[in-house]
């Protein structure tokens, strides 16, 4: 282990804000992306339903 | 096994749909053992302090922005060549992920930059051709969104994205060709790589986890887009989702 106690840890030497950032940004964009194409099957499966029901 | 039959939308949807879990799963487990050699195992740089760590999930984002517009060129020449629609179907539901990795490189290179170099951006060669690469992504998405009929569509997309792949091997020279601020190689073939063994694996457990996202999202995408383009097909009528 590296760190002395978890405020070390979220401090990261310092640099807390440019690390975390780059961790959040993209575990950020990677949950969304997988949301937006859920919903998008969804969408996709409704207008199939409703072109089935014609 | 006979892999042909899986070139047609209808056969390759529910195998799609069979493999999702698996890498979604894969990427998870990857996920977790590279964040945990990334923060609990790797040493402090003695250079750059903690700032360095930011460079396990950098390079693999860069990475998978050149892999991801390599293996969508291929589907989308493939789709050109052999007039196949599934292959055109990969192509296009390669590039937006693609293109989120592009940015997350950027952005992450980005908050590197500014505690390292002193700045967000700078005009170096290596930076300017991965912004570059990131205009190929969107004006792929565009240009193919713009053309109504999608065989047309696929098309276009294709010599796109084919013309862009000169784009791939500049970016990835672009340190040794040009003298930019941006720093050499992480990794040479041949050459004894210049870090920890640890820092090393994390890295590439990172990039393990972004290839199986990467399968796992566009498998996602492609089923979608199978969905939308054969909406009136039978095969997607007798789903058990669209069925009554």
């Amino acid at each position: 282990m590296q760190w002395a106690s978890w405020a070390a840890f979220f401090n990261m030497g310092g640099y807390a804000f440019y690390v975390w950032f780059s961790f959040g940004f993209t575990a950020l964009c990677l949950a969304l992306e997988v949301l937006s194409l859920q919903k998008r099957r969804l969408k996709a499966l409704h207008l199939s339903r409703l072109l089935a029901q014609e | 096994m006979n892999w042909f039959k899986y070139s047609s939308p209808q056969t390759f949807y529910p195998l799609a749909g069979r493999m999702i879990p698996w890498f979604a799963g894969l990427a998870t487990l990857f996920a977790l053992a590279g964040l945990y050699v990334s923060f609990a195992i790797a040493p402090t740089d003695f250079q750059q302090g903690e700032a360095y760590r930011i460079i396990f999930v950098h390079v693999p984002a860069a990475w998978m922005s050149m892999f991801i517009y390599i293996i969508m060129a291929g589907w989308a020449g493939l789709g050109l060549a052999l007039n196949a629609r599934l292959s055109a179907m990969m192509a296009q539901a390669l590039a937006p992920t693609g293109a989120i990795f592009t940015l997350l490189a950027l952005v992450t290179g980005s908050l590197w930059g500014k505690p390292m170099w002193g700045a967000w951006w700078v005009w170096d060669a290596r930076l300017t051709s991965e912004l570059i690469l990131l205009f190929l992504y969107i004006g792929f998405i565009a240009l193919q969104s713009s053309i109504d009929d999608p065989r047309r569509a696929d098309r276009a997309g294709a010599l796109l994205a084919l013309v862009g792949v000169v784009n791939v091997p500049i970016i990835y020279f672009s340190v040794k060709w040009w003298n930019t601020l941006h720093q050499g190689s992480t990794i040479n073939m041949g050459a004894a790589p210049k870090m920890v063994a640890t820092m090393l694996i994390g890295m590439l457990l990172l990039a393990l986890a972004f290839w199986m996202y990467t399968i796992a999202v566009s498998l996602m995408r492609v089923r979608c887009i199978m969905l939308e383009r054969e909406r009136n097909a039978e095969w997607v009528q007798l789903l058990s989702g669209v069925k009554k």
